[in-house]
């Protein structure tokens, strides 16, 4: 990556009257990522992609893109193209009309236009559609002249508004990986908005998780799966247990914290905790979190005794809802290994949870 | 569950349609009678329509009703765009309920009223700025205009009401300018209902009797003024012969034009 | 610079855009009500224009009025232009009401057809809409005429043997207000019928409500907006017709509209004439502003 980063949003506030959509938020992000804004509906990621498009101005902040400060540039001369969640395909054109729209723009030379509209086409395998019109379409066929339309002029950015939420789940699976394979090929950046985690999860090389018009974290779908940095992100990226306790004492290689939602102490990894009996909220993903039917376990694991509550059966695996002494109930999840006639854990069994303390992440709060 | 339609209802339409088409019908039917008498039927005969085209006080004031129809149709919808984008995509304005006001009043207001204030207006303006001079076609145009664009703004509201704004969007984002973005994109989506607010103007105008009286002048007669005036001494069957001839330029004005749009669907 | 000088262009462009109806509808809409007002409180005179200026100018910014209120005394006091009014609301209301009662069937039975059926349906309503205005009236004098198609169809069939008065009397007037106006009802009413949600109904009859009882209770209060659209649009237009109770009506069927052309072409009394509009209007406001703010109900609750 250079040092000047490819696109720059900096202190990018947008208000609508009294309501703050995005709220003082800076991001800079690489040449040829597919960067993915993640949140739920509302959290102001579509804002913040319509304003790096140029249909909304910033209330306040800079957008720069390539060294070029783009704040007061209207889209039509913006290097940005957008793939439309309703993909907007104007229907009174063709397919080959509606791809060729941007290059007729540009006055670009006739003959150049059918040459690259002809090699666009292949690229997205609609070579034999170029007369139909979008509504003689399938929804993934009209997704895929959307992505030529925009692809077309070689924009420096590609910006994509939830590209894939009106194809069914087959599709959506099959296209995601389409997607990659297209921006690994023409190197362009993507910043796609979505509110599906699997989907931001599978396709980006970075993700950066919004809320109340704020990034809540931004790093690759592993780090934010794996530590997120707030109660928040862990909540709404996959599954977690979190529970808070105070911390006790800290040596070489652990840290120690009292529960009371868990009725027992547990362990940690080192963390350096600037104090003692500071609160310290920790997140375990049911994963993570082992289940077993024996009553001894190695001192080098957490274990908490817990009574089988539900067991939810996804087929390729179980998530088991044990409920503590306390009240408190935990998830843990486990691949299905083998048949369940197996002695399997079944519905009210006495069972132990047990974690290794390093497969437990701390939470700011 | 498809919903029963109770019996009583059907009987109702039927009489409803039999109510609004049999005049219609008999007008039709006795524009062929040879007998100028409704009562007898005097055998077939065409021979009404050939003096319907040889009198030439109606076909002179056809001609100056297609002509103001024309005009005032094309200001109309002009006017009728402009304030529809007004009203449907500059959000809101001071004023807005305002100019909704003045544009859905003409829909309800009495004929007798428009009129009437239009042509004081007409005459107050040649006392303070010494136009319009005279009374003629212009300020029947003119009054046209007024009360069919409330009409035109209907029509072309609720379509532009449902052109999805990110086709707008994807224009501009693939580097055209707003006014092209408007040429290219948003008019072309607009045309059928351009195309039949401008009918409907036309039509207005050309209905138009009571408007078009007050603010005409001598030399200015109109057809409706042409058959009002005949129509006042009883029945004619001239006018029944032009009644099927409008009749039936309107069924196939209404059918050309259902196809176009259907194609332009297409 | 062409971003601050295509700024300008823009602005200069969304303000014309805006500008042009609104003057328009003002010069040629508003204004000529208010010169409609002045001119009613001033006198008919023989010349051109036929009614003495209100306004004088007196230097600066000084006006003498000679304004009169004499116009509408006269109204006041003669008896002809109070049955007028009274005669013109009484007709456009009763006429109303026959719209709606011919016109909610039909809509109903529009609604529930089946799409093709129901737009042949729907275009044979728009269809008259669309024809002469004037000859659809006319047609009705060829079969209401003393020696017209309807008394001599009843005489043929023996049903009566002196033939029915029917032109020329209130009953032509009903009538005829009744069919020109149909359409203007049905859309209105078919409209809201259209949008409304049939499970609501089935849930009125899984709650044991009878077919006649979900109607009123629920069908009825569900294309309320219909229904008063409708009525509005017959009933203000109808009560200033003109055509009808001319064509239609006789010498004693008194409609304000045929007062008010009569005033202004025979009379030739420009201010009288102005009186009698601007008491239309008067009467009119009710209902227009009630008719005003429904449609703007309507339209924020599509937004």
């Amino acid at each position: 990556m250079d040092t000047q980063p490819f696109i720059r949003i900096e202190n990018v506030t947008k208000t609508f009257g009294e309501e703050v959509a995005v709220n003082n938020l800076s991001l800079d992000i690489g040449k040829n990522e597919l960067f993915s804004l993640l949140g739920a509906s509302g959290c102001g990621k579509t804002t913040l992609l319509r304003m790096i498009a140029g249909f909304e101005k910033p209330t306040s902040g800079r957008i720069i893109i390539d060294g070029v400060d783009l704040t007061n540039i209207p889209p039509f001369e913006r290097p940005v193209n957008t793939v439309f969640q309703s993909y907007a395909l104007f229907p009174h054109m063709t397919v080959e009309q509606n791809v060729a729209f941007g290059l007729k723009q540009e006055k670009t030379p006739k003959s150049e236009i059918e040459d690259r509209v002809a090699s666009m086409l292949k690229m997205v395998e609609l070579e034999g559609m170029r007369k139909r019109k979008p509504h003689q379409m399938s929804g993934g066929q009209r997704q895929r002249v959307a992505l030529a339309r925009a692809l077309i002029k070689l924009p420096k950015v590609l910006l994509l508004d939830e590209p894939l939420a009106a194809l069914d789940k087959k599709l959506r699976e099959r296209t995601q990986f389409e997607l990659v394979n297209i921006q690994e090929l023409t190197g362009i950046t993507f910043i796609m908005v979505t509110h599906d985690q699997e989907e931001a999860m599978t396709m980006s090389s970075r993700i950066g998780v919004m809320n109340a018009g704020m990034l809540q974290q931004v790093g690759t779908p592993s780090q934010i799966y794996e530590y997120p940095h707030s109660r928040y992100v862990a909540d709404f990226i996959g599954e977690a247990n979190i529970f808070e306790g105070i911390l006790q004492k800290e040596d070489e290689s652990n840290a120690y914290i009292e529960c009371r939602e868990l009725g027992q102490d547990f362990s940690i990894k080192r963390h350096d905790f600037a104090e003692n009996n500071a609160p310290v909220a920790v997140m375990i993903r049911p994963e993570k979190m082992r289940i077993t039917l024996e009553e001894e376990i190695s001192d080098e694991l957490n274990s908490v005794a817990g009574t089988v509550k539900d067991i939810a059966y996804l087929g390729d695996m179980s998530i088991y809802h044990v409920e503590l002494e306390s009240g408190r109930v935990l998830q843990a999840s486990q691949l299905n290994f083998q048949h369940t006639a197996e002695r399997k854990i079944t519905w009210g069994d006495e069972v132990l949870l047990y974690w290794h303390p390093d497969n437990a992440v701390v939470l700011a709060q | 569950m498809r919903l029963r339609t109770p019996g009583f209802v059907f009987s109702a339409m039927a009489f409803a349609y039999a109510f609004l088409y049999l005049p219609i019908l008999a007008v039709v039917v006795y524009s062929f009678n040879e007998s100028k008498l409704v009562t007898v039927w005097g055998g077939f005969s065409t021979k009404w329509y050939g003096e319907l085209f040889r009198n030439e006080q109606l076909l002179g004031a056809a001609y100056q009703s297609l002509k103001v129809a024309a005009i005032s149709a094309t200001f109309a919808v002009v006017l009728g765009t402009l304030a529809s984008i007004a009203i449907v995509r500059f959000g809101r304005f001071r004023g807005k309920s305002m100019l909704q006001g003045v544009l859905a009043a003409p829909l309800v207001m009495p004929e007798v009223l428009l009129g009437l204030t239009m042509l004081m207006l007409f005459v107050a303006m040649e006392q303070l700025i010494g136009w319009p001079e005279k009374r003629d076609l212009t300020t029947i145009s003119i009054a046209h205009i007024t009360f069919s664009v409330a009409y035109v703004v209907v029509v072309i509201q609720s379509r532009l009401k449902t052109i999805d704004r990110s086709l707008e969007e994807a224009a501009l984002d693939l580097g055209a300018r707003p006014l092209k973005v408007f040429m290219l994109v948003t008019l072309p989506l607009m045309f059928p209902a351009l195309l039949s607010s401008w009918l409907l103007a036309f039509t207005l105008s050309m209905d138009d009797l009571v408007i078009a009286s007050f603010t005409s002048g001598p030399g200015s007669t109109t057809l409706p003024m042409v058959v009002f005036s005949s129509v006042r001494l009883g029945v004619n069957p001239q006018i029944n012969a032009l009644a099927t001839i409008l009749l039936l330029l309107v069924i196939i004005c209404v059918f050309v034009v259902s196809r176009l749009i259907r194609q332009e669907k297409r | 610079m062409t971003g601050l000088m295509s700024k300008t262009a823009n602005k200069l462009g969304r303000l014309s855009v805006l500008l042009i109806p609104f003057l328009w509808m003002t010069v040629f809409f508003l204004l000529p009500f208010l010169i409609l007002l002045k001119i009613s409180f001033s006198q008919t005179r023989t010349g051109i224009p036929p009614y003495t200026e209100v306004f004088e100018w007196a230097g600066g910014l000084l006006f003498k009025i000679h304004g009169t209120m004499e116009n509408f005394y006269f109204l006041i006091s003669d008896s002809l232009y109070f049955a007028a009014y009274t005669n013109s609301i009484k007709i456009a209301a009763i006429s109303t009401l026959i719209c709606l009662l011919i016109g909610y069937p039909m809509a109903l039975g529009i609604s529930r057809a089946s799409p093709k059926v129901r737009n042949i349906l729907l275009l044979l309503v728009i269809l008259p809409f669309w024809t002469s205005f004037l000859i659809r009236v006319y047609a009705w004098i060829g079969l209401l005429k003393n020696e017209g198609l309807i008394n001599h169809l009843l005489m043929a069939l023996g049903i009566i043997d002196q033939p029915l008065v029917m032109l020329h009397t209130p009953f032509a007037v009903y009538l005829g207000i009744s069919y020109s106006y149909l359409p203007f009802m049905v859309l209105p009413l078919y409209a809201s019928l259209e949008k409304m949600d049939y499970s609501l109904l089935e849930a009125a009859a899984d709650l044991g409500a009878k077919p006649m009882q979900a109607f009123l209770s629920v069908t009825i209060p569900q294309s309320m907006p219909g229904i008063i659209a409708g009525s509005m649009l017959v009933f203000i237009p109808a009560i200033g017709e003109f055509v009808i109770p001319d064509l239609l009506g006789g010498a004693n069927t008194l409609m304000i509209g045929k007062v008010l052309w009569n005033e202004f072409f025979l009379n030739r009394d420009w201010p009288l004439a102005s009186a009698v509009a601007v008491i239309m209007l008067v009467i009119l406001v009710l209902p227009l502003v009630l008719w005003q703010r429904h449609q703007q109900v309507l339209e924020e609750r599509d937004q």
